[in-house]
């Protein structure tokens, strides 16, 4: 195997809050640590409020790093040295979900495409860089046609097409798609989806896939990160965790999903509801397992000793009373 | 025939709106019936018109739409009602609830607040009936320990919390109605689930009727009883989502259904995709607005548009339908 292209190591995201009872301290992530090799697309998923977007913009150093290492192509990133991160800004690039708000309205598509070699290749020539700008576009099937077209004159697809196209048009290793298809209807989805695939495929960049859509995440993802609170709950083998989730809140996750079979949403409209209770505010999570106010295998061991992530590779989880290994 | 007059009739319902450049027809002729206790779950993506459906029903439409045919809600016609009237339904005999919870309450009155206010405005109720009613609705959305987040503001509440109080708020005066506009679409899936077993619970136990638009099939599975598949401004299949879901018989049904990556399945390598755009709301075509996108389009597709017919299945099951290709082993065995 080779080296993984990213490393990272307990990893930790800790914004200081003011407010009435004294300073206190949100942990949006918490000790969270994965590796991601070329080629490999690792899915990361988890309710609003989990960390999963805060964790992607603490990798690009978008937000302060509180504790951990992060190492990209083998070396420590330090995030101290903002100059220092220009390559890593180049080599990995971010898609978020709405592509209006994340394109310049006044930059023509082929503007917009061209911005990223204009920056990272400001020795290329002009003609170069519209070139590549282009043919870019083309692989993710626009044809030239829209270079001189504005993000408004475009449908949503077209427009996350053209935020898919200025991502890669640098040559990155590593793409993070922060809820990229998520606002896109079903049919436009899945075309983007297969594009990814084909992309992927033919270049072998890494895919960081963040999304609350854990369909979506099965069908993309080779490895599967689910966060709650900030901290890692479950972490190994995508078929491995969706076949047999060994984490309690996996399995709620996965039990609310809607499937389009009335036979099957109708029976569990009769079970017990999928996942009770509020999630607790990260300034305030609960001792020990912080997922344990909801959990409905949760004892008092619980409350007392958080679960270390225990398990190996394939399949690792943090819970003391983890659900049955039903492929051994 | 003596079947009870429906909840709520639609007849032949067209959207335009009148634009700087041209006219957009965002409706084109969509007619269903919605029987007392019964949910119907209108289906489509963006600018399929299933929004614009609604609005026109409620009297939402901005004042550029010019709005045909005929809406029904328990007889009375609500097409070109006046202004007053129209406020007095909305909320009486029509309860709307929209995607966010967080616009459609007052950010610095507790729920409890709206909740009584919307009973005093149109019952005239005491102040202390107001809140045993507010009080019951809240405990039939499910929402636990109601005294305590009587006093609450919604910045207080979690978004399913939230969603629940919006719902609570539109079933308050039990009307006959309840429309959803993707109302679980800002939400995680946990509370998604939460949220749709309350809107199953309501039907079930206030005999309200409910039209739920959702982009999600998912959704409509668990939460509905009827399903109506929009695209370009027309119902393109309908059907009880029994027979839907078993069977899709419009191929636009079907590539909806099968684009999706789904749990309950086998992993697939690819997805299979629609490919191209829905036609832009300006134009319409004479064949099947479907057909450019269609696997199964034939020559007579594109030049005769496929009127929405009853088809029964080998059950004795009748669904409507709006596609040339009545043979369903063509559509299922793919083009030959």
């Amino acid at each position: 195997m080779s080296a993984p292209l990213l490393e990272v190591e307990a990893l930790a995201v800790h914004f200081p809050v003011r407010g009435r009872g004294g300073p206190r301290t949100l942990r949006a992530v918490d000790g969270v640590g994965f590796t991601l090799s070329a080629g490999e697309t690792l899915g990361i998923v988890g309710e609003s409020g989990c960390g999963k977007s805060t964790l992607a913009r603490a990798l690009l150093g978008l937000v302060p790093v509180s504790a951990g290492t992060v190492r990209f192509g083998g070396a420590p990133v330090d995030y101290a040295d903002q100059r220092g991160l220009r390559p890593l800004r180049r080599a990995v690039r971010l898609v978020f979900q709405d592509p209006l708000a994340s394109l310049n309205p006044r930059f023509t598509v082929r503007q917009s495409v061209r911005e990223p070699l204009d920056i990272f290749e400001p020795g290329l020539a002009s003609r170069e860089r519209d070139r590549r700008a282009l043919e870019m576009l083309e692989r993710v099937g626009l044809g030239s046609g829209f270079a001189a077209r504005f993000p408004h004159e475009l449908s949503g697809g077209q427009n996350q097409r053209v935020s898919l196209a200025r991502a890669l048009v640098a040559e990155p290793r590593l793409v993070i798609c922060d809820e990229a298809v998520s606002a896109l209807d079903v049919s436009i989805q899945a075309q983007i989806l297969n594009l990814l695939a084909d992309i992927q495929r033919d270049t072998g960049i890494a895919l960081l896939f963040i999304s609350h859509d854990l369909s979506v995440v099965r069908h993309v993802s080779r490895r599967l990160l689910v966060l709650y609170l900030g901290r890692v709950m479950e972490h190994g083998e995508a078929s491995a965790v969706f076949a047999n989730p060994r984490h309690p809140y996996t399995r709620s996750l996965l039990d609310a999903v809607p499937v389009p079979d009335p036979a099957i949403e109708r029976a569990r409209a009769r079970a017990a509801p999928p996942l009770a209770g509020e999630l607790p505010s990260p300034l305030d999570p609960p001792s020990g397992c912080v997922f344990r106010t909801r959990c409905p295998r949760a004892t008092p061991l619980c409350k007392i000793t958080p679960p270390p992530l225990t398990g190996e590779a394939r399949s690792a989880f943090a819970c003391h009373h983890p659900l049955e290994d039903t492929r051994r | 025939m003596n079947a009870p007059a429906p909840v709520l009739a639609v007849e032949d319902l067209t959207v335009r709106f009148e634009t700087r450049r041209g006219p957009v027809e965002a409706v084109r002729g969509v007619s269903f019936t919605l029987a007392q206790g019964r949910s119907l779950g209108i289906v489509g993506e963006s600018g399929s018109g299933k929004s614009q459906t609604c609005f026109a029903i409620m009297g939402l439409l901005p004042g550029n739409a010019r709005v045909g045919g005929s809406a029904r809600l328990e007889g009375e016609e609500l097409l070109g009602l006046p202004r007053q009237r129209l406020d007095r339904l909305r909320g009486r005999r029509m309860g709307i609830v929209f995607q966010d919870p967080m616009t459609a309450l007052t950010p610095h009155r507790t729920v409890g607040a709206q909740l009584c206010e919307v009973l005093r405005q149109h019952e005239g109720v005491s102040a202390a009936e107001a809140r045993q009613r507010a009080l019951e609705i809240m405990d039939r959305v499910r929402i636990t320990d109601p005294e305590r987040r009587f006093a609450m503001y919604p910045f207080e509440l979690s978004g399913g919390m939230r969603q629940r109080i919006v719902i609570a708020t539109a079933l308050v005066l039990r009307p006959a109605l309840l429309i959803a506009d993707e109302p679980t679409t800002a939400l995680d899936v946990t509370v998604q689930a939460e949220v749709l077993r309350t809107f199953r619970a309501v039907v079930e136990h206030t005999g309200t009727s409910l039209v739920l638009v959702t982009h999600d099939l998912g959704v409509v599975a668990g939460a509905c009883d009827e399903v109506a598949v929009m695209y370009a401004g027309r119902v393109v299949e309908r059907a009880e989502v029994a027979a839907l879901f078993r069977a899709p018989a419009h191929p636009y049904t079907r590539a909806l259904l099968e684009c999706r990556p789904r749990l309950d399945d086998a992993p697939v390598e690819r997805l299979r995709s629609i490919e191209g755009q829905p036609p832009a709301s300006a134009v319409d075509a004479p064949g099947c607005a479907f057909a450019p996108r269609c696997r199964f389009a034939a020559p007579r597709c594109t030049g005769e548009r496929p009127a929405l017919r009853p088809r029964q299945d080998a059950d004795g099951v009748t669904r409507w339908v709006a596609c040339h290709l009545d043979d369903d082993a063509a559509v299922a065995g793919g083009p030959a």
